[in-house]
């Protein structure tokens, strides 16, 4: 299946992406070493000017990942006409047992670009590399991610056979599975339903006050990584059941299909773009604020909050629409 | 305005300027990189078109075919088959189909004969009547009312009006296609008055599919089974094989054209590096340079991944995709004529944009850099 166009999109780019990734980090290690701002010797000099190539190569690849996690979902969502059983790209993933790793670990590679993007944005905009240590330190971090989610990747892709009886969404998110999304889908509607909207409102809180008190963003932050799981658990044990209209039907994969309007766009959209924002926010909120960042820091904060504030009470919005919009009755 | 909303816009102002001043230069590069894009894209574009129309055209097929088997071999289905089937439930209609191909050596073509399901009233045929296919009118040159005369492979004729002609929407299936009526059907072949070519089953409740045709395997242990879904599995594996493998082919030009965009954003010319030289001496720092190189290169990338998709999509909906029909359709002296149904895909879109824009905008970064980051008085001097 590897011949497969989308599948040799995927493959390219991860491929780069982990090439990069692994170049960066052997730089980084040198850069964390040798690193001196106030040396004038050449190899501070050739230093500092390839920090400015590793952060264009870094942040190509890390957008080409973001866009790749939407191709990743969508294709396969398209595959699942190939597969006997699969009726949605959950059918698809099941096909290999790298499906659903290769998808947690391009979900965590997503987040931690977004991260890793806002700390390279934060960090150029003083003259004195301010944040250059923690920005290596964290590209450290993030490129086992990269590299990690191009192998599972490449595995499943490789794994991919066109004679696999897979299984579809109603047999892995059932109440009583075993394992996570069982668990998921068993929260109970009423359970889910309580945490969405009490975390939504604790997490709106906390972003005002964040926008008040800089110090407390970093609550923000873990917050919004909280929120999106609560999120994540509410859409398949509730609002999925209220878009379809069937006390049956958890998958959260199914709303990104046509038959239900895309709205699955309108909800993760939103949703993941607040994490995105939120997760910065806490982490730049956490660092001790250099000097040359001094004007530069809280406006930036302010804007990542506000931003992510505004993402996650439009995902509220789309969630309370779809209960109210639906024809089915939960609770009498 | 956000500041870092106008600054970008500034850049990309300037870019534009630049890119204008260096018009020949680009505009070659722009041409061959619309090139490479409009062949991916027009590969990409047909095979999803194909798709799109082996999909339509099973849209009318019996959800279940069962087919006799004899030593490995398709063999006839009879009608005490049919009654072993009886009643299943799930199963709303169940026929015995009579189809089977004829070579014409008037035409060295293979016609499909095929007798029209008794359901289907709008083409229903009186012993001498037939209706044909857009393919064979043409190659027969008939017209409704003309004459249609075919000889069996023992020298027995058959001459047959022609009703009326299928339309050359359904050319894609329809257009090797000879409708006869069942009475000429198995007097032309030979055929005893009990067996068919195979069985059609309708599943009402497309959810009971599989289970419909082991249920009926249940009863005829000697058949096999093929499912509406399983045909479709495999055109689309055997469309995306074809469309990726031709990509992977053709990867050879795109890693060629890499080679070109590294090259020529390397090759600096004396100009550009004084350009750069006195941008650097009067404030703009490394971030900058790169930041206005990127967006040249951005913008020759965007424009090249329009005009090319434009390009693929006139060549693909308009030209019937004439430089890659063979390669990807098959070919056969009755190949239908048809016009594939304009359709533009997200994904496709998607996989196209990562295939051209991607690998370009990797092959420039090192050459930008490194002419960003000279001394001022270097690049001037």
């Amino acid at each position: 299946m590897i011949f497969h166009p989308p599948i040799l999109a995927l493959t390219l780019v991860s491929l780069l992406s982990a090439a990069a990734a692994v170049w960066a980090s052997i730089f980084a290690v040198e850069l964390l070493r040798r690193w001196d701002l106030s040396s004038g010797a050449e190899s501070q000099v050739l230093l500092e000017r390839r920090t400015y190539l590793v952060s264009a190569v870094m942040a190509l690849v890390m957008t080409a990942e973001l866009a790749s996690l939407v191709l990743f979902v969508f294709n396969a969502d398209r595959m699942a006409v190939m597969f006997v059983g699969a009726m949605c790209a959950v059918g698809t993933l099941n096909a290999s047992v790298y499906g659903l790793p290769a998808l947690l670990a391009k979900l965590a590679v997503f987040f931690a670009a977004s991260l890793w993007l806002a700390v390279n944005y934060a960090d150029s905009q003083g003259r004195d590399y301010p944040l250059i240590r923690v920005k290596y330190r964290l590209l450290l971090a993030v490129a086992p991610l990269v590299v990690l989610a191009a192998g599972l990747q490449l595995a499943y892709f490789l794994d991919l056979k066109a004679d696999t009886i897979t299984s579809c969404c109603s047999k892995l998110f059932a109440p009583g599975k075993p394992g996570l999304s069982g668990e998921l889908t068993g929260l109970g509607e009423r359970t889910a339903l309580v945490l969405l909207f009490t975390g939504l409102g604790c997490l709106l809180a906390a972003g005002a006050a964040a926008l008040r008190w800089p110090r407390s963003a970093a609550l923000y932050g873990a917050g919004s990584a909280a929120f999106f799981v609560i999120a994540i658990a509410a859409v398949i044990s509730a609002i999925s059941l209220y878009v379809y209209e069937h006390p049956n039907h958890h998958c959260p994969f199914c709303l990104l299909k046509r038959e239900y309007g895309y709205f699955g766009f309108a909800l993760y959209t939103p949703l993941f773009a607040g994490t995105a924002l939120g997760l910065p926010a806490g982490f730049l909120g956490l660092l001790r604020q250099p000097p040359s960042l001094g004007a530069v820091m809280p406006a930036l904060l302010r804007r990542l909050t506000l931003g992510s504030m505004a993402c996650f009470s439009v995902f509220g919005a789309f969630a309370a629409w779809a209960i109210w919009a639906s024809k089915l009755i939960l609770f009498a | 305005m956000p500041p870092w909303f106008e600054r970008h816009r500034l850049l990309i102002d300037f870019a534009v300027a630049s890119l204008l001043r260096r018009k020949t230069r680009n505009g070659g590069l722009l041409a061959v990189y619309t090139l490479i894009v409009f062949v991916l894209g027009s590969i990409m574009l047909f095979g999803e078109a194909i798709r799109r129309e082996a999909a339509a055209v099973l849209s009318g097929a019996p959800e279940v075919t069962a087919q006799a088997m004899r030593m490995g071999r398709h063999d006839f289905s009879t009608r005490a088959d049919i009654q072993k089937l009886g009643r299943l439930l799930g199963i709303t209609h169940i026929e015995g189909r009579l189809w089977g191909y004829h070579y014409d050596t008037a035409s060295a073509a293979n016609y499909t004969l095929q007798v029209p399901p008794a359901e289907d009233s709008a083409h229903a045929l009186a012993p001498g009547e037939t209706i044909v296919g857009e393919g064979v009118a043409r190659l027969r040159k008939l017209t409704p009312g003309g004459y249609l005369f075919l000889v069996s492979a023992e020298g027995k004729l058959l001459k047959l009006k022609v009703k009326e002609m299928l339309p050359s929407a359904s050319a894609l299936v329809s257009s090797d296609l000879v409708l006869v009526s069942e009475p000429d059907f198995r007097s032309f072949c030979g055929l005893d008055p009990d067996v068919f070519t195979d069985i059609g089953m309708r599943v009402s409740n497309p959810q009971e599919v599989s289970k419909a045709a082991e249920k009926a395997a249940l009863r005829l242990p000697g058949f096999r089974f093929v499912t509406r879904a399983d045909m479709l599995r495999t055109y689309e594996a055997l469309f995306s094989w074809r469309e990726g493998l031709l990509l992977a082919v053709f990867a050879g030009a795109l890693l060629a054209f890499v080679i070109l965009a590294w090259d020529k954003a390397s090759g600096l010319s004396a100009e550009e590096r004084r350009e750069i030289g006195i941008l650097k001496g009067i404030g703009w720092d490394t971030g900058d340079v790169i930041a206005m190189k990127m967006w040249e290169g951005g913008l020759i990338s965007v424009t090249a991944f329009l005009a090319g998709a434009v390009l693929a999509y006139g060549h693909v909906f308009l030209f019937s995709a004439s430089l890659l029909e063979p390669v990807l359709k098959g070919w056969s002296t009755l190949y239908p004529r048809f016009p594939l149904t304009p359709s533009v895909d997200a994904l496709e879109l998607s996989t196209l944009a990562f295939f051209s824009i991607v690998p370009y905008m990797a092959a420039i970064l090192v050459p930008v850099w490194r002419a960003a980051s000279a001394d001022p008085d270097a690049a001037m001097r």
